[in-house]
């Protein structure tokens, strides 16, 4: 891990975020094996990229996340128990489980959308920064994706846009190496072999749309943080768009009860050695910042925070169904 | 009548121009908005600049979608679609975020944005990919509202109404209905989105149609009155939601229904008006309802085929003929 250059509380703070999101993705997933929650799509394994890029932003700043979101809702400061529930499609949930685990969106948080179309909250979150733009706010946008819609027309579009604009959008790309199942490139034989790309690096497509763009260790919070913190402050200062391409590795599949039989076990242990959170946890003990019983207190409180969302989801009741047809429409005039 | 009289494309630039002197949130956001390509925002960008009238690069899955982005901050974008038949390209922003979003958030998103899908509808031998009529489409996706004004009065009116509501509003302009001229009051009016109107009454037969085909039933209802059958001209104006008080009214009077549209019969506008006749008032129907619509056949270039696969006054005369003749119980 690199230098570190920056305040101890953040630091602390960011590592139980990371903690948090770990602890709920694991549950999440017993949980769906026990058949307690629907499909999820936990972003376990990614929570440096997360996390790195969420703590560079304000309270007033905004979020657009994909299908992969709990992590951005609980990085840009959500509530956990309003999430399960969500994810859980219950009435206290963020969207009154109208949106469930793929569309959860924290508006309290400025944390807009989730999506469940690969590249279709880029446009928008381009349009968030239009708006921030011509209202002249002191504020950015942080549109998260990942490796497969680095391929979509929207994703082109939208930083075509945004950087002829030079509008105040974060583009974080977050490369998970895998659409679904199918790898960037694979490396199951000797010769690596370009499958839905021909290059290694996604930050390399900015320099076609005339932005800064940088590849960063996705498993190291403070590179990330280092990178997103750079671009929040260009955007700040009204020099447009930047993209960061945060190389991570998700440790469940796709979404639970996916197949598992697309990469090798080998290839998952090596990206279990480079897991953040205990990296994260053996940098902060090192440097002073953190205790053993600290940070095992710090499990702990995450695992109660959990466990108290995941009761009080459970305990929620389901959406009224005379709300079935609710929030359709806006009030007409 | 000393009332002043401007073009359908005349009314839509002033209630541009009125809404946004009235709001600063509005902005224009399309390709060659500044220049405008079909002369609606012409003007526009001289009076507001290059902040508020905006070019975008060709690129519609990206700028409907900034559109609705923005919306959800605080903008009240206008969005042109060149030509109608780019609501392909951009199907995904409509269809699946700009429709969704407020539903999915749980009510907190707010999508208030226009499309205006300029341009549209066949008649003027350009070809199967500049001559669609897909309004239909967006019938079957709730949270959108469908707009098509057929008049210069309605088309300044549902406008400044599009603007100004809580929803995304897909809102279609027939390419033969730009040059129209009629009454349109200087002052501020809107009309209400989800209103249809009955531009001439009759007793005989309901004639429900849109667009540019108003002004082709209205033509052929004159005809009609010269042989003494008395069609009522039903401009259905919104398509979604669909005015069905107005038009089972009207079905109730004349037991007898005719749909008009140019887009292609399979699916369309007119099948969705059946269906909800047959559904409401079938007691009240006298004859088979009839749709006059277009071929199901994308539009080819040439004139004298074009022509043969599109709606004409007599193939609406023909259509109101025919549910005369027949009785239901026969």
């Amino acid at each position: 891990m690199s230098q570190i250059q920056i305040e101890s509380s953040k630091l602390l703070d960011m590592y139980k975020k990371m903690v948090e999101i770990r602890q709920l993705e694991n549950r999440l997933s017993e949980l769906a094996k026990q058949g307690r929650v629907g499909t999820v799509h936990l972003a376990a394994g990614e929570e440096a990229s997360a996390v790195g890029c969420c703590s560079a932003l304000r309270e007033e700043d905004y979020v657009v996340s994909t299908h992969r979101s709990h992590g951005h809702v609980l990085a840009k400061g959500g509530d956990m128990n309003r999430l399960v529930a969500e994810i859980m499609a219950k009435k206290t949930g963020y969207n009154k489980g109208k949106g469930g685990d793929l569309h959860v969106a924290a508006f309290d948080k400025n944390m807009l959308v989730s999506n469940a179309i690969v590249g279709g909250g880029i446009p928008m979150a381009t349009g968030v920064g239009l708006t921030i733009s011509l209202k002249g706010w002191d504020r950015v946008v942080m549109c998260f994706f990942g490796d497969g819609a680095a391929n979509i027309g929207t994703f082109h579009e939208s930083l075509n846009l945004g950087a002829v604009w030079k509008l105040p959008v974060i583009y974080v790309c977050e490369n998970n190496l895998y659409g679904n199942t199918t790898p960037q490139i694979s490396t199951v034989s000797n010769r690596p072999t370009s499958i839905s790309m021909a290059i290694q690096d996604i930050s390399l497509r900015a320099n076609a749309y005339g932005m800064p763009g940088v590849t960063v260790d996705g498993m190291d919070p403070v590179v990330v943080y280092e990178a997103a913190r750079d671009a929040v402050q260009r955007a700040r200062q009204g020099s447009g768009p930047t993209l960061i391409e945060c190389k991570t590795y998700r440790y469940f599949d796709h979404s639970e009860g996916q197949p598992q039989n697309y990469r090798t076990k080998e290839e998952v242990e090596r990206y279990r050695k480079l897991d953040p959170i205990p990296r994260f946890r053996a940098k902060l003990i090192e440097l002073g910042l953190l205790s053993a019983e600290e940070a095992s207190k710090v499990d702990q409180i995450a695992s109660k925070q959990v466990e108290d969302a995941i009761a009080f989801a459970e305990k929620s009741p389901d959406p009224d169904l005379n709300d079935l047809a609710l929030d359709l429409y806006g009030e007409s005039m | 009548m000393s009332e002043r009289q401007i073009s359908f494309a005349q009314a839509l630039r002033e209630g541009l121009r009125e809404e946004m002197r009235r709001d600063p949130s509005v902005v224009i956001i399309g390709e060659d908005v500044r220049v405008s390509s079909f002369g609606v925002t012409e003007s526009l960008w001289q009076e507001f600049g290059d902040a508020r009238v905006r070019d975008t690069p060709i690129s519609e899955a990206g700028f409907i979608g900034m559109c609705l982005g923005a919306a959800m901050t605080g903008l009240r974008p206008v969005a042109e679609l060149m030509l109608g038949d780019f609501v392909t390209v951009c199907m995904d922003q409509l269809a699946n975020q700009a429709a969704k979003v407020r539903y999915m958030s749980g009510g907190h998103a707010e999508p208030h944005m226009v499309v205006r899908v300029g341009v549209s509808g066949p008649g003027v031998r350009v070809g199967a990919q500049h001559s669609q009529s897909l309004e239909g489409w967006f019938l079957h996706v709730p949270g959108l509202r469908v707009v098509y004004p057929a008049t210069p009065y309605d088309a300044k009116g549902l406008l400044k109404a599009a603007i100004r509501g809580p929803d995304p509003v897909m809102f279609f302009e027939h390419k033969l209905v730009y040059g129209v001229k009629g009454p349109v009051p200087e002052s501020d009016y809107t009309v209400p989105i989800g209103k249809a109107e009955i531009k001439k009454e009759g007793k005989d037969v309901t004639i429900a149609c849109y667009g540019y085909m108003l002004h082709k039933s209205l033509a052929a209802a004159r005809r009609l009155a010269r042989e003494g059958i008395e069609a009522e001209v039903v401009d259905l104006r919104t398509l979604s939601p669909m005015d069905k008080e107005t038009l089972l009214g009207s079905v109730k009077r004349t037991g007898r229904m005719v749909t008009v549209e140019d887009g292609c019969k399979t699916g369309g506008v007119g099948a969705e008006i059946s269906a909800i006749v047959c559904e409401e008032a079938y007691d009240d129907l006298e004859a088979p309802i009839r749709r006059v619509a277009a071929l199901d056949l994308p539009l080819p270039a040439n004139g004298v085929l074009e022509d043969a696969a599109l709606p004409n006054e007599r193939k609406i005369i023909d259509a109101v003929k025919s549910t005369l003749k027949t009785s239901a119980s026969a």
